[in-house]
């Protein structure tokens, strides 16, 4: 999959939508879109979780201790979010 | 689609509002992450009252008279904490026909105070303008309508004498209101299934999003359903129209027995009873899927110690639904991957044995398995609501004990 998600940007989770621990990492559901996602595992849940308390997603990711090998799946993960509505960018003030 | 990665499955329509894209996507994998059982339920439907104007033929649940034992407002309310305690996004309210309690709009305000969205079904009986204006102010709040015919004479003829115009007349003033993607739901029968272009058209000139589902032979379902339910070439073109028309509409978990055609379809393809869906009926019970009000399907009350979520996490029924299923007769067929042996509710309530083939089975083994069972020794449904018929008296009827056994509508003002 080709990727334009900018990591250096700062993200957060989209307010309308809610995370929910599970399992296997996470359900997400955005309450306008009333659309469901899930994440797989427990990393990209707190990578996800993080996001809006750094100043980038390269950050978030690092914080949670994702490996530079394993960045390109955590980019395409915030990828499909992104393009899901599930996170957006957040205007740095 | 797909936007899937390794770790995040993107994008699908939840389910009763209909799961996942997702799903399609990725069925194998996503079965896989629900084995494990969830900590709250994706698609809850939760039937507020027995209670209903109507009196269809094929009522899953058999409704029409109020229980008198129905949850309360408080209890009500204490379900909803729970679930917004379990992070449920939303509830699929139902019934019976749910607006004529008259508690309905101040449940639907307290659930999306406390971020448990609504989807509500409705014959459309409570839909005026002011309600559709209130309707469509709300992010939290998804209608639907339930037609089963395209024309009055099909649709009247299952739903009973009106039911096409107060469903009609609802829709206009939702469209009115500016409320646009509600849905609009249809039990696909025999009758109907030769309309599905023009119910498509109805959905549209409303604004709204078409929804079809199985006709399963539950509640009063299961007294129609061998005259009802599709024809095996009706069944086909069900399927065909289905994959033209794809994501456009929605369809839940209603026909992934027919993904053993070809293709899987849009939308959640696994039974996911006690799994991802259960019920909350109106007296509180909890059952493993709307469709399996039965006492073999009972997983516990929300009135128990622990309430909702005890019997969601801890109930032995539910964890067996959970485990492993060894596909059975099923296990050898070229289908079973996407087809899975079909609707545990449709093959229980059709007397045929879990681990088989649906009765619906596209390859035919269904028809061959009922042929084999005793129809009359079917399990039936272990709660009846049903409105009595009034035997015919001379002079002064009886009075009714209460407002509600008369008329379900008793004593309710729109707020
Ligand atoms: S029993 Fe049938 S209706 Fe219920 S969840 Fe399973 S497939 Fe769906
Ligand atoms: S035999 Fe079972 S798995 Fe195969 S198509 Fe029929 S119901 Fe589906």
């Amino acid at each position: 999959m080709s990727t334009d998600f900018d990591l250096d940007r700062p993200w957060r989770v989209d307010p309308r939508v809610s995370v929910r621990p599970e399992p296997f990492g996470a359900l997400l559901y955005h309450f306008g879109t009333r659309r469901l996602s899930f994440l797989k595992n427990q990393r990209v849940l707190a990578v996800v979780r993080s996001l809006a308390d750094h100043p980038s997603a390269r950050a978030a990711c690092a914080a949670a201790g994702v490996t530079e090998a394993e960045l390109p799946a955590y980019t395409r993960a915030l990828h499909a979010l992104a393009q899901s509505s599930m996170i957006s960018e957040r205007t740095v003030v | 689609m797909t936007l899937t990665s390794d770790l995040a499955l993107g994008s699908g329509k939840p389910p009763g509002g209909d799961p996942a894209r997702t799903a399609s996507a990725a069925p194998g994998r996503l079965t896989d992450l629900f084995q494990l059982g969830l900590d709250a339920p994706i698609c809850l439907t939760w039937e507020l009252t027995y209670a209903c104007n109507l009196s269809c033929v094929h009522c899953l649940s058999s409704s029409g008279r109020r229980d008198p034992r129905e949850l309360s407002t408080a209890e009500c309310k204490q379900v909803i904490d729970t679930l917004e305690r379990m992070q449920v996004f939303y509830v699929n309210i139902g019934g019976g026909e749910p607006t004529v309690r008259p508690d309905f709009w101040e449940l639907v305000d307290y659930a999306t105070a406390h971020h448990v969205g609504v989807k509500f079904s409705t014959n459309g009986v409570k839909i005026t303008p002011d309600v559709a204006a209130r309707l469509a102010a709300s992010d939290y709040v998804d209608v639907q309508i339930s037609l089963d015919g395209a024309t009055a004479a099909v649709n009247d003829a299952v739903r009973g004498p009106g039911s096409y115009d107060t469903a009609l007349r609802a829709m206009a003033s939702l469209h009115h209101a500016g409320f646009r993607g509600f849905k609009l739901s249809v039990v696909m029968t025999r009758h109907n299934i030769p309309q599905l272009d023009a119910f498509k058209a109805i959905a549209d000139r409303y604004g709204a999003q078409l929804r079809l589902t199985r006709l399963r032979p539950s509640g009063r379902g299961a007294d129609v359903w061998h005259e009802l339910h599709p024809t095996v070439d009706q069944q086909r073109s069900l399927y065909d129209w289905l994959v033209a028309h794809g994501e456009q509409v929605l369809t839940g978990d209603s026909f992934f027995h027919l993904s053993a055609y070809g293709s899987a379809l849009p939308g959640l393809n696994l039974c996911g009873a006690g799994r991802v869906v259960c019920l909350i009926d109106p007296v509180g019970d909890v059952y493993a899927c709307p469709f399996a009000i039965h006492e073999s399907f009972l997983a516990g009350s929300v009135r128990d110690q622990g309430g909702f979520q005890a019997v969601w996490r801890d109930s032995p029924l539910f964890a067996s639904l959970r485990a492993p299923d060894t596909g059975g007769a099923c296990r050898s067929c070229g289908s079973y991957d996407s087809c899975r042996g079909g609707c545990m509710a449709a093959k229980f309530f059709t007397g045929l044995p879990l681990d088989g083939p649906d009765p619906e089975c596209v390859r035919g083994h269904g028809e061959a398995a009922l042929a084999a069972v005793d129809a009359s020794a079917a399990p039936r449904p272990s709660v009846d609501h049903s409105h009595r018929t009034v035997p015919v008296t001379i002079g002064r009827r009886r009075p009714p004990e209460r407002g509600c056994d008369e008329s379900p509508l008793a004593g309710f003002a729109v707020p």
